[in-house]
């Protein structure tokens, strides 16, 4: 049985369907990579994992669990669901040792200390123990989103969902966040919306490719990148790599 | 004649500390008051359903759409009729504090919906509900984002309590009235009423921008505003 | 019986009616031709001046509107100033009313890019002309929401002029309550519904006047 299991997800905004009917499976510690044009609905396919909206039709899974069943406690399936924000939504009110603990202290009740000495720990592994006691607007973008990582790691989720981590950020700053990424991979499942190809091709174990609200195609990096089956996959990941350098990034 | 003045102020002196203890109870006990409905009200605006944002909305207007004066009439000379009878003060502090608490819901409202909707998002991504959104995430935000128009309402409600004097409640400008009536010396008494508020508003301003500053946290909220000092 | 007299009453209560907005005109009048001069002077005035009118001011923000009725109706006799309580209220209504408009103008003067004041010398204006040809539109414009809000405070605050005797609405309530004891919460809830009416037919139409008057480009937003 697959860790997480997205069945047939359907989601419309009014009448614009923009998932019609999406699905895939990811086994623990995972990672995959989802790349499509922007509109595609990618981050409304994150969303709907963790229920930050509600998909019309279909089912998601999580460790064997229906999580789209209303009668689930949603708040404790989130738990379990890290969620790293394009716009790094750190907590403007507190401190980044705070961002990352507040979850173990409200949610999962733990003492204030040991949540912050757990926080410590994940500051650390994100290279910020030296930003511990700054806030949100006194860390630089990158940095804002390595604590956005740590934030989501303290929680010790099954999964964490990213959507484009990286693309707020300034050129300069992408490879400290990525570099993170990278060190996670393996350790915890992560389901990644990027454009950051060398990130794809050298850590996912399998890349997606949406278009449309569908799964168009996917399959392990190498086969995406040098001998994918539709011609459509060919020319956007040509033209996406011309565009992100994928050699710098994340390789 | 300064000395004279000087004894004059000093036989002021009892009734002008008893006015001026009445003025700060009635400010304090309906900013507090006031406050607690404020965020009730703004909760209600933000995050209730159509019955209850309605409700909100409706107390809101028609408070802040009639004179504080109306109210406190409405409250000290109206409801006796239907046999419900306050003191001046209970009336005074029921008036003020209703009043200040629709304006305070408005302060609060708009500073909650300043709160950017991702921190929602994020709190609610963690697996937080949305009562420990609201209070471990939004409202600590929201609070320090309100301080100025807070402390503009703790000025203004300093200076309104005095209207508390019209249904004889001895505080500060009622006692003034009272040492003019017997003492004949308006221009005295009411200049001297007139700088005791002067100086409770520079220096409640000061403390409350005191406070502010400790409270501070870079990023958020104040230096977008007025400054404090402006009032 | 008691509709009777509530009905015999009513042309008592619109006399009142008329006085509330007679003293709400004045006021308003006195308030914003004040505010603007001040808000200007403080902007561009000498040093000492702009100094004096900051004081000036800060004094009235900071002393209650019917502390300040008292000094201006009880306190200027004292000293041979003798005003009529309709005079006085209007001049404290004014006056305090000057000080906050003071405060919403010049954060709209400020708000107008150097720039403007640049472009206008550079066309050969002096700086009265700048003022008045570029500074003013832009800033009055710009106050319209400020000017709003500060219209319908002064509107409510006439209720005040109740403490000098003013004979305006809320003073006719209590006469009607001292005829007709059984009348008081019906009239004072009448008197509350049409300031009620006042205040909220006076937001209507000068949002329309916002609205019209907005500046493409321009956002604006009121404060209390
Ligand atoms: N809350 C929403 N309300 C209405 N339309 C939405 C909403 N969220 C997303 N959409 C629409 O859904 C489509 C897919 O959006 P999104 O999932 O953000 O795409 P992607 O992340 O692939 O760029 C877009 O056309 C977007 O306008
Ligand atoms: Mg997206």
């Amino acid at each position: 049985m697959a860790m997480l299991e997205v069945k047939d997800i359907y989601k419309a905004y009014g009448n614009v369907e923009v998932l019609k009917g999406v699905s895939f499976t990811m086994e623990k510690e995972e990672t995959k990579v989802i790349i499509g044009p922007s509109g595609t609905g990618k981050s409304t396919l994150l969303r709907c994992i963790n229920q930050l909206s509600l998909p019309n039709k279909g089912q998601v899974w999580l460790d064997g669990e229906e999580i789209t069943n209303p009668k689930t406690n949603i708040n404790k399936i989130r738990e379990k669901i890290g969620f790293v924000f394009q716009d790094f939504n750190l907590f403007n009110h507190l401190t980044a040792l705070r961002n990352v603990s507040i979850g173990l202290e409200k949610v999962k009740r733990i003492e204030k200390e040991a949540a912050q000495t757990r926080a410590m720990q994940e500051l650390t592994r994100v290279g910020l123990e030296a930003q511990a006691s700054q806030y949100p607007a006194q860390l630089s973008g990158g940095q804002k989103q390595r604590v956005g990582i740590a934030r989501a790691l303290a929680m010790d989720p099954d999964v964490i969902l990213f959507d484009e981590p990286t693309s707020a950020l300034d050129p300069e700053l992408i490879g400290d966040v990525l570099d993170v990424m990278k060190s996670l991979a393996g350790k915890v499942a992560m389901l990644v919306v990027t454009h950051e190809m060398g990130f794809a091709r050298n850590v996912a174990d399998e890349i997606i490719f949406m278009e449309g609200g569908v799964i168009v195609e996917q399959g392990p990096p190498k086969e995406m990148f040098t001998n994918a089956k539709l011609a459509r996959t060919r020319e956007f990941l040509g033209r996406i790599g011309a565009l992100y350098g994928e050699e710098e990034t994340g390789g | 004649m300064a000395t004279d003045f000087g004894s004059f102020f000093l036989n002021s002196l009892p009734n002008l500390l008893n006015g001026l203890g009445y003025t700060l109870l009635l400010t304090f006990i309906s900013i507090a008051v006031g406050f607690f409905l404020g965020i009730t009200l703004a909760l209600g605006r933000v995050y209730g359903n159509k019955i209850i944002n309605g409700f909100c909305v409706g107390y809101i207007e028609l408070i802040r759409g009639t004179p504080l004066l109306v109210q406190l009439f409405i409250i000290y000379f109206g409801l006796p009729s239907v046999g419900i009878i306050f003191s001046p003060l209970q009336a005074a502090l029921i008036g003020l504090a209703i009043n200040s608490g629709a304006y305070q819901a408005e302060y609060l409202r708009g500073s909650i919906q300043s709160v950017e909707s991702g921190q929602m998002t994020a709190a609610r991504s963690l697996g937080m509900n949305k009562l420990q959104s609201i209070r471990h995430v939004i409202l600590p935000q929201a609070l320090r984002i309100s301080i100025p128009a807070w402390s503009n309402e703790f000025i203004y409600l300093l200076q309104y309590s005095s209207i508390a004097y019209i249904i004889q409640v001895a505080e500060l400008t009622a006692e003034g009235k009272f040492i003019a009536a017997h003492t004949f010396r308006y221009l005295e008494v009411f200049a001297m009423i007139a700088v005791i508020y002067l100086v409770l508003t520079i220096v409640s301003t000061e403390i409350i921008d005191r406070i502010a500053k400790h409270l501070s946290i870079p990023g958020i909220g104040a230096a977008k505003r007025v400054s404090l000092r402006d009032i | 019986m008691a509709l009777e007299t509530l009905i015999e009453s009513l042309p008592s209560l619109f006399d009142g009616l008329l006085i509330t907005l007679l003293l709400t005109a004045f006021g308003i009048l006195l308030g914003t031709t004040l505010g603007i001069v001040l808000a200007t002077g403080r902007s561009y005035a000498s040093r000492p001046l702009a100094y004096l009118i900051l004081i000036y001011e800060k004094v009235l923000r900071g002393i209650p509107l019917l502390v300040l009725f008292f000094l201006i109706y009880f306190g200027l006799p004292q000293i041979g100033i003798n005003f009529n309580a309709l005079t006085a209220a209007v001049l404290g209504l004014g006056l305090r009313s000057s000080a906050y408009q003071a405060q919403i103008y010049r954060g709209a003067i400020n708000s107008i890019p150097e720039g403007q004041i640049h472009a206008a010398y550079s066309l050969g204006m002096n700086k009265l002309k700048a003022i008045r040809h570029v500074i003013m539109p832009q800033m009055l414009r710009l106050s319209i929401p400020g000017w709003s809000n500060e219209f319908t405070i002064l509107l409510k605050d006439t209720s005040l002029a109740f403490g000098i005797g003013v004979i305006e609405l809320m003073r006719q309530g209590r006469y009607i309550q001292v005829r007709d004891p059984d009348l008081v919460l019906v009239v004072f809830l009448l008197i509350a519904l049409i300031f009620f009416l006042l205040v909220f037919t006076a937001n209507k139409i000068l949002r329309y006047v916002e609205k019209k008057y907005q500046m493409a480009g321009y956002q604006t937003e009121a404060h209390r």
